[in-house]
């Protein structure tokens, strides 16, 4: 009985295996979608590169068997933004957590959709910085209990599809670790688009933030997730931030066209330079 | 890349360090940069973005230093040769992706024309005061190199082995350029094609399944591969073994950094770059780099004049350091006189290699100015009584 082997055994790094994420974690659910999403694509895997952060979800890079880079905290986006534009044959994956990408990566997530450099980013947001210990993040709601604010969170969290949405976007869309099917398609659209696409997905830390806020397990967050959540495409994004005890929105909010980085950048100085100009790799 | 040759500017010019610089790095097959503008470097990626779209290059300005410190790496492993440039807050914001790509072995130039600090300090005026940043500014235990030059001629010539370097050992390397070498106007020949020696990357011949991304084999520096070519490696800037996977003991940790460190200190001969001038008969020695190597030459020849018996060590590789070199001298000389634009950095390592074997006496300077040489050549005469 040895030969009985998970499917998606061939885009994961099995010698890795035993990994490194807590029972009940939801990025081990998010990189099971990820692999549906690749292995439902037929794309060549050659031309396929993920590039992670630091933290839980900056792990993940370490253990999907493609071309791999698990850089330094933050700045997943500008590696994968050198990457991406000198190789356009490329299509370049930017898998992370919410504080990497949208604390200390703030300011190359805003920049990277505005110039609508072509990367899908996939952002688990588990609501608070787990890989140090459970410290609050830029997704914790008000009052979330964590190490750093250990009577509660004064400050507003970001609401990341509108964020994502208002920097420029191609595509956004917001699913949850319960909803597995809808996220795997939701990545596999998004690694199909031309442009800055993001995907963010909610899933539970059982280990830090459940524990801390009382919020039970990962199992009694999965049901909340399938009670409280209302799926609405195409919602508008300032509607869809998370508050407490309300509902949560998901579903694809953005799908749009917009030319990327290096189409601009080529169109703008054959148009300008004619036959002087040499595109790079050219 | 096709026609190296036509992206060449073969002939003289008239330009200055900053324009030599970016000629240099074009022609050591440099077509991808990524900078943030800050003063005085900024003319280096000024011509790079009117000369790259000429040439089959691309120059992005990034949002910050940090985003240019590593979206530079994204590209070398996408099979690009690249370059950042930068002066002195830049250079502090991008040690960060210099410890990254000395852990993950990554080939790039980091330019730096020095400018005054600490903090904002003197934008628009010399210093050489980065010459420690540079070589311990990053967190942890690692080597790099950097070169100095004192002329437009030599920014060109040493950025171009800046990048021949950073491919033959897989290492950060650092143009520490003066204010005053990037905004000299002077003479840059910069010569055909066929006499510029460039040193391609080192992919690997092993096929995907029989490669290791850290096995280095006998010589310390491993082979490379790119993005897309089936090899499905990874890179990590965690503690990592031979198969490039993270590996948390110590024993990964002291293997893995003690080849970085062997692999530049092993080859400190190959590697280090001086220009001696009088010294075989010198009792005193005046080691200098960059601009202030003009002004202590002045110094020098003055007191020659006075007949004292006094030469020069030019640094043009300012890391690793020449201890060997020092040390011999140090057989013969009485006194070292080091006249640097800082309160005393490069002193310290001749101070070191020197090990009390002669007098050694600083000329500091904090910055805005270059020296005049009679502070260096007061020292000189005061040293060889």
């Amino acid at each position: 009985m040895n030969d009985i082997r998970n499917p998606m055994d061939t885009l994961l790094r099995t010698d890795r295996i035993p990994h490194i994420f807590c029972q009940g974690c939801g990025v081990g659910l998010s990189v099971n979608c990820f692999t549906h999403a690749i292995d439902s694509l037929d794309m060549d895997l050659h031309k396929l590169v993920i590039v992670s952060g630091i933290g839980c979800t900056g792990r993940v890079a370490g253990y999907i068997n493609l071309d791999s880079f698990h850089t330094t905290h933050g700045r997943a986006i500008p590696f994968a933004t050198g990457l991406s534009i000198t190789r356009p044959d490329l299509k370049v994956v930017v898998f992370s957590g919410d504080g990497d990408l949208t604390a200390i990566g703030g300011n190359h997530f805003i920049h990277a959709a505005r110039r609508n450099v072509n990367l899908t980013i996939i952002c688990v947001n588990n609501f608070n910085y787990a890989m140090t210990g459970g410290q609050v993040g830029p997704t914790t709601p008000i009052e979330g209990i964590a190490t750093t604010t250990p009577y509660g969170n004064s400050e507003p969290p970001f609401n990341l599809p509108f964020l994502a949405d208002s920097v420029g976007a191609v595509y956004v869309a917001r699913w949850t670790v319960y909803h597995v099917r809808q996220a795997a398609r939701a990545m596999a659209e998004a690694i199909q688009k031309n442009g800055f696409s993001f995907v963010e997905i909610l899933a539970p830390c059982p280990t830090l933030y459940l524990r801390r806020n009382r919020l039970g397990s990962s199992l009694d967050v999965l049901k909340m997730y399938k009670e409280r959540s209302q799926i609405q495409h195409a919602a508008p994004t300032n509607t869809v931030g998370i508050e407490k005890n309300s509902d949560i929105i998901l579903g694809r909010f953005v799908d749009k066209e917009r030319s990327t980085w290096r189409e601009n950048f080529d169109n703008l100085h054959r148009n300008k330079m004619g036959p002087k100009f040499l595109s790079y790799g050219g | 890349m096709k026609d190296e040759a036509k992206s060449l500017l073969t002939g003289i010019h008239f330009i200055d360090g900053d324009m030599a610089c970016a000629e240099g790095a074009i022609a050591a097959g440099c077509r991808f940069v990524a900078g943030y503008p800050i003063t005085p470097s900024t003319e280096v990626v000024e011509r790079l973005a009117n000369r790259f779209p000429q040439i089959g290059g691309i120059f992005i300005q990034m949002e910050d230093e940090i985003a240019s410190s590593i979206a530079i790496q994204g590209g070398v492993w996408g099979g690009a040769k690249c370059m950042t440039v930068t002066s002195g807050p830049g250079m502090t914001l991008m040690m960060e992706h210099v410890g990254y790509a000395a852990m993950t072995e990554t080939p790039c130039v980091f330019v730096n024309v020095q400018r005054g600090g600490p903090s904002t300090g003197l934008p628009t005026l010399p210093a050489q005061s980065d010459v420690m940043q540079a070589r311990w500014g990053s967190h942890g235990d690692y080597r790099i190199i950097a070169l100095s030059p004192n002329s437009p001629q030599e920014a060109f010539n040493l950025t171009i082995d800046c990048f021949n370097l950073a491919e033959q050992y897989r290492t950060p390397v650092f143009l520490l350029m003066d204010e005053c070498v990037g905004h000299m106007l002077g003479k840059v020949v910069i010569p055909a094609a066929s006499e510029i020696r460039t040193v391609p990357r080192w992919y690997t011949k092993r096929p995907p399944g029989e490669y290791r991304p850290y096995d280095a084999g006998t010589n310390d520096v491993p082979d490379m591969v790119k993005a897309g070519d089936g090899y499905k490696f990874h890179i990590t800037g965690l503690t990592h073994n031979e198969i490039g996977y993270p590996v948390m003991t110590a024993d990964t940790q002291e293997k893995l950094i003690s080849r970085l460190i062997r692999k530049i200190d092993d080859h400190v001969d190959e590697i280090v770059r001086v220009d001696r001038n009088n010294l075989d008969d010198a009792e005193v020695v005046v080691v200098s780099y960059g601009i202030t190597s003009r002004v202590a030459q002045f110094a020098i020849d003055q007191a020659r004049k006075r007949k004292a018996k006094v030469g020069h060590l030019r640094l043009i590789t300012i890391w690793p350091f020449p201890d060997a070199i020092i040390r011999s001298l140090a057989q013969n000389a009485r006194a070292f006189v080091v006249p640097e634009i800082n309160m005393g950095q490069i002193v310290h390592e001749v101070e070191r290699a020197v090990a009390g074997r002669a007098a050694v006496r600083k000329v500091s300077h904090a910055g805005g100015a270059v020296h005049h040489p009679d502070a260096i050549l007061d020292v000189i005469m005061e040293v060889a009584k």
